[in-house]
């Protein structure tokens, strides 16, 4: 952890490119699934820290500085998506009383059980191997409902644990876990149609 | 007796917090009889093992920039300056 006795300067913003580029744009991309919406969040980044540059106290290290410009983005992107449909569809996946996701997956009738149970993941470990799978996996993490992908992120890949969640989110604990349990619904149905082959019977 | 609905998001939830010994007996319970919720349950900590490589880079995706984006965010920022 840095401790430096006085703060410390920005290098050369002609530098940050080839010092950070890469780091910014796998934040970005791991999040967003989508390569070139990634690149130009990091293009937007790092303009927006030269004009802030001096703003920047010194006291976080500048990597840290420029993640945090890169998270605000984010933060901005994911609330866009969320408000940006015109009409609210009668199911709305980002809202918990409306998003039909359990309806649809568990048989009220039958006493909840599995409508289609999860089929056994043939080799997994295998899959974490292939580069084609961290694709599709990126591609079903970014195609969550907003809310959904924003908390599964922050828990999975940024590790905030649930008090640290419920502040960014600004949601109960309850509300929380519920977003982390239809994100990962809808990721285990995501991959086994995708990668374990459901359907094809791959 | 704990439905695969309910247990469904308790397996989820041992992802977030610690469980109640009356909700890990519950799930346990379930698990025994409930092929679907086993699969289940072996399909999440597969997922949090995805996850966990993703977060200290060990996994093969492509991650970095390419030369391309590089070249063209380096114009963009020239322009800016």
């Amino acid at each position: 952890m840095e401790d430096a006795p006085q703060a410390t300067a920005l290098s050369p913003p002609e530098t940050w490119l080839d010092g950070h580029g890469d780091d910014l744009f796998r934040y970005a991309y791991l999040r967003l699934g989508d390569r070139s919406e990634a690149e130009d969040l990091v293009q937007d980044t790092l303009l927006a820290a030269l004009a802030a540059s001096h703003r920047f106290t010194g006291r976080s290290s500048e990597r840290t500085w420029l993640i945090g410009i890169l998270k605000h983005k984010l933060a901005d992107h994911w609330r866009r998506r969320a408000w940006s449909a015109p009409l609210a569809p009668p199911t709305d996946p980002d809202s918990p009383e409306t998003d039909d996701l359990l309806e649809t997956l568990f048989a009220v009738e039958g006493g909840d059980h599995w409508r289609m149970a999860p089929t056994a993941w043939p080799d997994p470990d295998a899959a974490l191997e292939q580069k084609e799978f961290w694709r599709i996996l990126t591609d079903c993490i970014a195609q969550l409902p907003p809310r959904q992908a924003r908390a599964f992120c922050l828990r999975e890949l940024d590790g905030l644990e649930s008090e640290e969640m419920c502040k960014v989110l600004g949601a109960a604990p309850t509300n929380v876990w519920v977003l982390l349990h239809r994100a990962r619904l809808r990721l285990g149905q995501c991959l086994e149609h995708r990668w374990f082959g459901r359907e094809t019977g791959r | 007796m704990l439905t695969c609905k309910e247990v469904s998001l308790l397996v989820s939830q041992s992802l977030d917090r610690r469980l109640s010994w009356r909700e890990r007996l519950g799930v346990r319970l379930h698990l025994l009889m409930c092929e679907a919720c086993t699969r289940f349950a072996l399909q999440m900590r597969f997922l949090r093992t995805a996850m966990r490589r993703v977060r200290n880079d060990t996994s093969p995706a492509d991650t970095r920039l390419s030369l391309q984006a590089r070249e063209r965010i380096a114009q963009a920022l020239q322009r800016g300056r």
